[in-house]
């Protein structure tokens, strides 16, 4: 094996710095004891931790993203898992057609889909609910399910199957003893990725929610295009914090790198 | 009348198919359709279709501008998630597998962080009291902040950093099924490591190149969040302006317009480029 030089590890080290410095001054200004955006800071405060409690809108917020990043997941498991074992094992036609419909959320710019769906849901009356924010949600984040399932469903030993099969197991049993545990890992990942998607939605959000459905990113985002605190930081912090929880939770569970990009070795 | 067994992966993708019917395909032809209404400010979205929003902005230099910057600053992006990319993913793949497993985190991460803090810490960095204008003047490299926030430039910096790990994950694809020991039988043969990194690796990174290229393209050319807050009114970009028309402007129609407009071309540049590495590809495995 060949190892790195003394220049691929500088330059490894540059890289590192460029892709953690951005957050870390997020979370160094969020400690500031001023009002105003200092980095370093001056001092260690928890004043502006303390202040996210001062604003329900942003605590308001998050639990909208937490319950719609739950149901949209969840709505999306539910579509995808049957859709990827149709996928996975059966040959019809419309196969190709049928995957490329349901990977073609990642190829329409988002903000395309964000004024369709703003579209529809102003003609259905809808807009600004949270049924079709779930809805919508459930749509761009099925790409990534379907993905992780289906690479779960064509790597799959289908010999269980078949033995259960002759042993008289019907089809719903089989199912649910045999290939759904096989599958888990593909389900659990595809869930965690689109909960994690839906989660920092903000394009599509932005055009179909209404004050009361505002997600923590469309917060975020407006709050920044009107003025910059400390506070935006300190609830930005905590957003890194939650998500790098979850990360290590997942690398510890699935593997990072398999989630992102597919099976590796 | 079908046999059951043909009905099988019909009934079982038929949920989703329905969802996808409903909530994307309908609601995307209601769009291409709304963007042949007109407008009046005071009649609203009137039921008539015509060309005039296409006329209106194919015509106009205003909007003319704004594609022509969102190209540059996605096509500028691309070039510099390659020249830094390609390096990182190399360097990945020859580390340890405990150093490797750490800088994954480290170059994956910030990918499941959201845009919006993402671009929130490339603002402080970049005004004119941030970070980047501060350690400058401090170290007396200039004398008054050079103006980075609310400029392209800013834009593509904040958006190198969001879209560069889909470049690592495509490149690193390509390497992974690369043999190593050509580096080795190279690096014997006493090629320099930038000679073994030019001819040997670079030419099966390729494909990954050529591919994530395409990603963080079509993806930088649509996307929001950093445009939106790094560049505000001042540098505007496609999708802010079909967000400004629909939200602010509340000229639905023309903002259906330009959203086609850009779907179109992002898509026709999709298909161009994948037939172009079709071409150069087909025949090397045969």
């Amino acid at each position: 094996m060949i190892s790195n030089g003394r220049y691929s590890l500088l330059f490894n080290a540059l890289f590192t710095l460029f892709m953690v410095g951005p957050l870390v001054v997020v979370i160094g200004v969020s400690f500031t004891p001023t009002g105003y955006l200092e980095f370093p800071p001056s001092g260690l405060s928890l004043r502006w931790f303390a202040a996210i409690l001062d604003n329900p809108d942003f605590i308001d917020a998050a639990w909208v993203s937490l319950k719609l990043g739950i149901a949209s997941a969840t709505v999306s498991t539910i579509v995808a898992v049957p859709a990827a074992l149709a996928i996975g094992r059966e040959k019809f036609s419309g196969r190709e057609a049928l995957q490329a419909l349901f990977l073609s959320p990642l190829t329409v710019p988002t903000v395309v889909l964000g004024i369709a769906f703003l579209r529809l849901l102003s003609v259905l009356e809808l807009n600004g609910t949270f049924v079709g924010l779930v809805l919508c949600h459930a749509i761009i984040i099925t790409p990534f399910v379907l993905r992780l399932v289906l690479s779960s469903v064509v790597g799959m030993d289908r010999s269980i199957e078949k033995a259960a099969i002759s042993l008289g197991a019907s089809n719903w049993t089989v199912f649910r003893r045999i290939t759904m545990p096989l599958i888990m890992p593909g389900i659990v990942g595809g869930w965690v990725l689109a909960f994690i998607t839906s989660f920092d939605e903000l394009t599509v959000t932005v055009f179909i929610v209404n004050p009361s459905t505002t997600t923590l990113p469309v917060r975020l985002f407006s709050h920044i295009t009107q003025t910059t605190d400390p506070l935006i930081a300190s609830v930005s912090t905590v957003v890194i914090l939650f998500t790098v929880a979850l990360m290590l939770l997942i690398n510890r569970f699935y593997g990072l790198d398999r989630l992102l990009m597919g099976e590796t070795k | 009348m079908k046999s059951p067994q043909n009905m099988k992966p019909w009934l079982l993708s038929g949920p989703a198919f329905v969802l996808f019917l409903v909530l994307l395909l309908i609601p995307l032809v209601m769009t291409f359709m709304l963007s042949f209404n007109s407008f009046s400010f005071y009649g609203g979205i009137e039921d008539v279709y015509t060309f005039g929003n296409y006329i209106e902005v194919l015509g106009d230099s205003y909007f003319y501008e704004i594609f022509l910057r969102t190209f540059l600053i996605a096509l500028i992006t691309t070039v510099f998630c390659v020249l830094l990319g390609v390096p990182e993913a190399y360097i990945l793949l020859r580390m340890r597998p405990l150093a490797r497993s750490i800088m994954l985190l480290v170059v994956l991460g910030p990918l499941l962080i959201s845009v919006v803090v993402r671009t929130l810490g490339w603002a402080i960095l970049l005004g004119n009291n941030g970070v980047i204008n501060e350690l400058l003047q401090s170290l007396g490299l200039i004398t008054s902040p050079v103006k980075m926030l609310y400029t392209s430039g800013g834009i593509v910096a904040a958006l190198v950093h969001v879209m560069i790990p889909f470049m690592i994950i495509a490149v690193w694809a390509a390497l992974q099924r690369r043999d190593p020991s050509a580096e080795q039988a190279a690096e014997s043969l006493g090629a320099s490591p930038v000679k073994v990194f030019t001819r040997i690796v670079l030419p099966q990174a390729m494909p990954g190149i050529l591919s994530g290229s395409l990603i963080v393209f079509s993806l930088s050319a649509s996307a929001f969040a950093t445009p939106a807050i790094l560049g505000g009114r001042r540098v505007k970009v496609v999708s802010t302006t079909v967000y400004d028309e629909f939200l602010n402007t509340l000229n639905w129609p023309l903002g259906a317009a330009i959203a086609v407009l850009l779907l179109a071309s992002v898509l026709v540049i999709m298909l161009s480029w994948n037939r172009l590495i079709e071409k150069r590809y087909t025949g090397v495995f045969e």
